[in-house]
C-alpha cells in the first residue's frame, strides 16, 4: 500500500511541472489577449510566398542575362 | 443607389472611382488600395471583404511633426536601444480579421519595420522597427497612409500597463486550482465507507501534503481579501471581505491544528474550493471592455504638442511647456490647447466636441477662444491667455479631485447585508460555545469555530459578482457599456434624470432644414442644391440634402466664392445666387435669432430662408414618455430658447427645462439636485457636459461611434440604442431582485450547516459537500437567471 505514497509524490511533481508551464504562460503574457492568436493561425504563412515568388522573378533575370550574353 | 466601395463598403454614389475596375467611394480608398496592391497585400480584402476605414482627408503635412521633437518621442517609445525602437500605439479603428493581418505584415511595406503585433481586445499594435533607417513620425505616417491613424494622446504619454493585475489575478486562479484538486485527491479517501480505516500513516501524510498545498493558497491567493477587509475595518466599516477572511482564517488554523495533532485531516479541500469560487467570481465581475475608456480627461483630447511662432519661426514644443502669451499656429483641424485671443487668420471654430452643436462659430481678429475648439478651414495665428490647466474647460475637468465619486459614500447592498450577517454569525457562534461550555466544555471551542468555517460567506460573496457581471456582459451586447458593475446599484437608485439636449436628445450629423418664405420652384431648387453643393459647410451640407431632385449635378456653377463665417455665393445657369447669414444676404441683422437662419438671394430678390433645426433622436417621445412616469426629468441645454415649444410638452412642465446653461451652470445644477437628495442620473455627450457628468450619481455619454472620443463618465450608450434606455434602467432593478433571491439561496445553505455545526458535529464530509454545492448552485442561479430575463425585458 506504501506504493501509494509514491504515487502521490509523482503525481504532484507531474501536476507540478504543469502549473509552472501555466505560470510561465501567464507571465510571458500569454492570457493577455485572448483574440488575436486565434484569428492570426489561420492565416497563411505569406512571407514564404513572397520570398518564393521573389526567387523565380532573380532566376528569370537570370535567365535572360545569360540569354544575352549569349 | 451605386455599387459598394471596394475598400469600405460604403455607397459610391453615381460617380465611383474606377481604379483596377473596381468601384470606389472616395480617392482615399482607391489610393490604400493601391498601395496595398502594390505591395502584394491585397489578401486584405479577402480575408474579410470591405474590412478598409474610410478616412476623409489624409492630409498629413506637418501633422505628425511633434513626434520629431525628441521629448515627446521618448515618451512615446516603450524602448529604443542600438538602432532598434519599440512603439505601442492605440488604433480606435482595429475591428476584424484583416486588420490583424495587414498590420502584422507591415514588414511588407516597408522592410525596416521588424515586426507588428495587435493586441485585438485592446486595440493595440506593437511595432519595432530600425530607428537609424525610418523614423518614428515616417511609421505613424505609413499607418495614416493605409487608413489606420493612430491616436496618440497626451494621457497615453504616461499610461501605464494594466495588464500586470490581471496577470497577477489568473496565477492567483492556477495556483489555488492546482491545490484544489490535489487537496481533494488526498481527502477522498476520507469521505469514503470505510475511510476511518485508512491506515495512521495515510493520513497523517494526506494531511501534511494538504497543508502544504494550502499555504501558497492562504498566503498568497486570498491577500486581497485580508487587506480588504483590513481596509474596510479601518474606515469602520464591515464589508463582505470581513467574514470571508475570518472564515479562511478559522479554516485554517483549526485543519492545521488537526493535522498537527493527528486528529484528523481538516478542511483543506474547502478552503482551498471556497478561495478558488471567490478568484474565479472576482475574475468574471472583472472582465470590463479593455479598448474603451471611462477615464479620459482632457488630456486625451488635446493635443500633444503645439506649433509655437517665434520671430517666424516656427517650433513644435510639448504641450507642458507652453506658456502665458505664447503664439501659436493652429492648422486646419487641430485643437485650441488653451483658452486665446485671435490674432491672425480666419477662425472658423467647431465646438462639436466642446457643445454638441456641429455648426462652426467664427471669430474676429481679437476675439477669445475657449480651449477645446477644432479649427476648420485655413491656419490661425492665436495668443495663448490662459495656461491649459486653467483653462475655462479643463478647470471644469480638474474639479474631479474634489473626489465626489467617493466610494465611502456608497452603502453596497453586499456590505450591508454583510454587517449584519458577521455580527449575527458572532452571536450564533458566542452562544454554541457558550452552551458547549456549559455542557461539553470539550466541545465548545470545536462548535465555535465550526459556526464561522460553515457560514463563511462563499455564496453570498458570489452572488453579486455573477449577477451584476451577467447583467454588465448581457448590456454591453445590447450597446450599453458599463464601467464597472457598481454602476449598476446607483443606477437602479436614480430617481432624477437629466439630459443635456444639443447631441444627446438631437442628432449632431443630420438636421432638417425647413424653407420659409415664397415658394421655390423646382429649377430653383435644384440651382440652390448645385450651389451648396460645392460648399463643405454642414448647414451647406444639410440644404443639399434636403433638395430631393437629382439633376443638379449637370448645373455648372460658375464665379463660386465662399467668405468664412458669412455665406457662399455663385452664378448657376447665369443667376446669381446668395446663401448664408442674414447679414450677408440681406444687409440686415437676422429677425429671427433664436434659430439657425439661412437666407436665400436669387436674381434679384430675397427669396426667403432656411430654417435649420436639429432632428431628435430616433424614439425620443416613446423614452420620455416611458422614463417620466417614475423619475423626475430634466433638460439642460446650451443652447437658445429655439426649441422650448417644441420640447415642453415632452417634459411635462416649462419649468423642467434650462436654457443658455454654462457648463458650470449645468454642473451647479445637478448639485442643487443631489443637495436636495434626490440620485441624479445625467445624460450627455460632449466636454461641456463633462463637470456635471462627474457631479452626478451616474453619468452616461450617447456615443455614435464608441471608441471616439468621450468624456469621463460611469457609461457608453451606442446612440442607435438609446430607445432602450428606459428598458436599461428598469432592468437594473431585476438585477437587483436577483441579487437579493440568490442571498436567500445562501442562507438556506448556511442555516442546514449552521444546524451541524451548533452541534458540534460538522465534519470534513458535510463542509465539502455544503460548500461547494452552495457556491455552484448560487452562481448558476444567477447566471442563468439574468441572460433569460435580460432576452425577455430588453428586447
Amino acid at each position: 500500500m506504501s506504493v501509494i505514497i509514491i504515487l502521490v509524490i509523482v503525481g504532484i511533481v507531474v501536476a507540478g511541472l504543469f502549473l509552472l508551464g501555466f505560470i510561465w504562460a501567464v507571465k510571458s503574457g500569454q492570457y493577455d489577449d485572448m483574440y488575436s492568436p486565434s484569428v492570426r493561425i489561420l492565416f497563411d504563412n505569406d512571407k514564404d510566398i513572397l520570398s518564393s515568388e521573389e526567387e523565380t522573378d532573380i532566376t528569370e533575370n537570370d535567365n535572360s542575362e545569360i540569354n544575352y550574353k549569349i | 443607389m451605386g455599387l459598394p466601395c471596394i475598400h469600405c463598403g460604403e455607397d459610391c454614389g453615381n460617380h465611383p472611382i474606377i481604379w483596377d475596375d473596381k468601384p470606389f467611394c472616395c480617392n482615399g480608398c482607391s489610393t490604400v488600395y493601391q498601395i496595398l496592391n502594390q505591395n502584394k497585400l491585397s489578401k486584405y480584402y479577402d480575408i474579410q471583404p470591405m474590412s478598409g476605414i474610410k478616412v476623409e482627408q489624409v492630409d498629413l503635412g506637418d501633422k505628425y511633426a511633434y513626434i520629431e521633437n525628441e521629448e515627446i518621442k521618448e515618451k512615446l517609445l516603450d524602448f529604443s536601444d542600438g538602432g532598434i525602437s519599440k512603439i505601442t500605439l492605440f488604433i480606435p479603428t482595429i475591428h476584424c480579421a484583416s486588420c490583424i493581418w495587414l498590420l502584422e505584415n507591415l514588414y511588407t511595406l516597408n522592410p525596416n519595420i521588424i515586426t507588428s503585433s495587435v493586441n485585438f481586445p485592446k486595440k493595440i499594435v506593437s511595432i519595432t522597427f530600425k530607428d537609424d533607417h525610418i523614423s518614428l513620425r515616417q511609421v505613424v505616417e505609413l499607418l495614416v497612409s493605409i487608413h489606420y491613424v493612430p491616436e496618440i494622446t497626451l494621457d497615453q504619454l504616461d499610461k501605464k500597463d494594466s495588464s500586470i493585475s490581471e496577470r497577477s489575478l489568473l496565477l492567483k486562479i492556477g495556483i489555488s486550482g492546482f491545490s484544489f484538486m490535489n487537496v481533494m485527491l488526498y481527502n477522498f479517501p476520507e469521505y469514503l465507507p470505510g475511510g476511518d480505516e485508512l491506515s495512521n500513516m495515510f493520513t497523517r501524510f494526506f494531511g501534511i501534503m494538504s497543508l502544504i498545498l494550502a499555504l501558497p493558497v492562504v498566503i498568497y491567493c486570498a491577500n486581497d481579501y485580508y487587506l480588504s477587509a483590513y481596509k474596510g475595518l479601518k474606515h469602520k466599516m464591515v464589508n463582505i471581505d470581513v467574514p470571508i477572511t475570518l472564515g479562511i482564517v478559522t479554516l485554517f488554523l483549526q485543519s492545521t491544528y488537526e493535522v498537527i495533532t493527528a486528529n484528523g485531516i481538516g478542511y483543506m479541500d474547502s478552503l482551498i474550493g471556497l478561495v478558488l469560487f471567490l478568484l474565479i467570481g472576482k475574475w468574471y465581475q472583472g472582465k470590463t471592455y479593455q479598448a474603451l475608456s471611462f477615464e479620459r480627461d482632457y488630456k486625451s483630447y488635446f493635443p500633444v504638442a503645439v506649433t509655437k511662432v517665434m520671430d517666424g519661426n516656427t517650433e513644435t514644443l510639448p504641450l507642458s511647456k507652453l506658456k502665458l502669451s505664447d503664439r501659436i499656429l493652429i492648422r486646419n483641424q487641430e485643437i485650441i490647447p488653451a483658452d486665446s485671443l485671435l490674432l491672425k487668420g480666419d477662425a472658423n471654430i467647431d465646438y462639436s466636441f466642446v457643445t454638441g452643436e456641429s455648426i462652426p462659430v467664427s471669430k474676429k481678429i481679437g476675439e477669445s477662444i475657449f480651449a477645446g475648439g477644432r479649427q476648420v478651414g485655413s491656419s490661425i495665428e492665436i495668443e495663448v491667455v490662459k495656461d491649459v490647466e486653467q483653462s475655462y474647460l479643463t478647470q471644469l475637468w480638474n474639479q474631479d479631485s474634489s473626489g465626489t465619486k467617493s466610494q465611502a459614500q456608497l452603502v453596497s447592498i453586499i456590505n450591508r447585508v454583510s454587517e449584519y450577517f458577521t455580527v449575527i454569525i458572532l452571536l450564533i457562534a458566542t452562544i454554541a460555545a457558550v452552551y458547549w461550555l456549559i455542557f461539553d466544555p470539550s466541545l465548545a471551542l470545536f462548535a465555535f469555530t465550526s459556526v464561522l468555517i460553515i457560514a463563511c460567506p462563499c455564496a453570498l460573496a458570489l452572488t453579486v459578482p455573477f449577477t451584476f457581471g451577467s447583467t454588465m456582459r448581457q448590456f454591453g451586447r445590447r450597446g450599453f457599456y458599463l464601467k464597472n458593475t457598481d454602476v449598476i446599484e446607483k443606477l437602479r437608485k436614480i430617481d432624477t434624470i437629466i439630459f443635456d439636449k444639443t447631441g444627446t436628445i438631437t442628432i449632431n450629423s443630420t438636421m432638417k432644414s425647413q424653407f420659409i418664405g415664397s415658394q421655390l420652384s423646382n429649377d430653383q431648387l435644384s440651382s440652390i442644391k448645385a450651389l451648396a453643393y460645392n460648399s463643405s459647410h454642414p448647414l451647406s451640407a444639410t440644404i443639399a440634402e434636403s433638395i430631393k431632385i437629382s439633376n443638379s449635378s449637370n448645373q455648372t456653377v460658375k464665379n463660386y466664392k465662399e467668405i468664412p463665417s458669412l455665406g457662399i455665393s455663385g452664378e448657376v445657369n447665369g443667376v446669381q445666387i446668395n446663401m448664408g447669414s442674414s447679414k450677408f444676404v440681406t444687409g440686415k441683422d437676422d429677425m429671427n435669432p433664436n434659430s439657425t437662419n439661412v437666407y436665400v438671394f436669387m436674381g434679384d430678390r430675397v427669396l426667403g430662408y432656411f430654417k435649420i433645426e436639429n432632428s431628435y433622436r430616433k424614439g425620443l417621445v416613446d423614452v420620455i414618455a416611458a422614463l417620466s412616469k417614475k423619475f423626475a426629468l430634466f433638460l439642460l441645454s446650451g443652447d437658445n430658447e429655439a426649441e422650448r415649444n417644441n420640447l415642453a410638452p415632452l417634459f411635462g412642465s416649462e419649468s423642467n427645462l434650462k436654457f443658455n446653461q454654462s457648463p458650470a451652470d449645468k454642473m451647479d445644477f445637478v448639485s442643487k439636485q443631489k443637495s436636495l437628495g434626490n440620485k441624479v442620473l445625467m445624460i450627455g455627450d460632449g466636454l461641456n457636459d463633462a463637470g456635471a457628468l462627474m457631479e452626478s450619481d451616474v453619468g452616461l455619454t450617447i456615443a455614435d461611434d464608441i471608441y471616439s472620443f468621450s468624456p469621463a463618465c460611469d457609461g457608453i450608450i451606442e446612440s442607435s440604442k438609446f430607445e432602450k434606455l428606459p428598458d436599461f434602467i428598469n432592468f437594473t432593478k431585476t438585477s437587483i431582485l436577483i441579487v437579493i433571491l440568490s442571498f436567500i439561496i445562501s442562507f438556506i445553505y448556511n442555516f442546514i450547516g449552521l444546524f451541524f455545526a451548533v452541534q458540534g458535529n460538522l465534519s470534513p464530509l458535510i463542509a465539502a459537500i455544503l460548500m461547494p454545492i452552495s457556491s455552484v448552485s448560487v452562481v448558476a442561479f444567477a447566471t442563468f437567471s439574468i441572460s433569460t430575463l435580460s432576452k425577455r425585458l430588453i428586447s
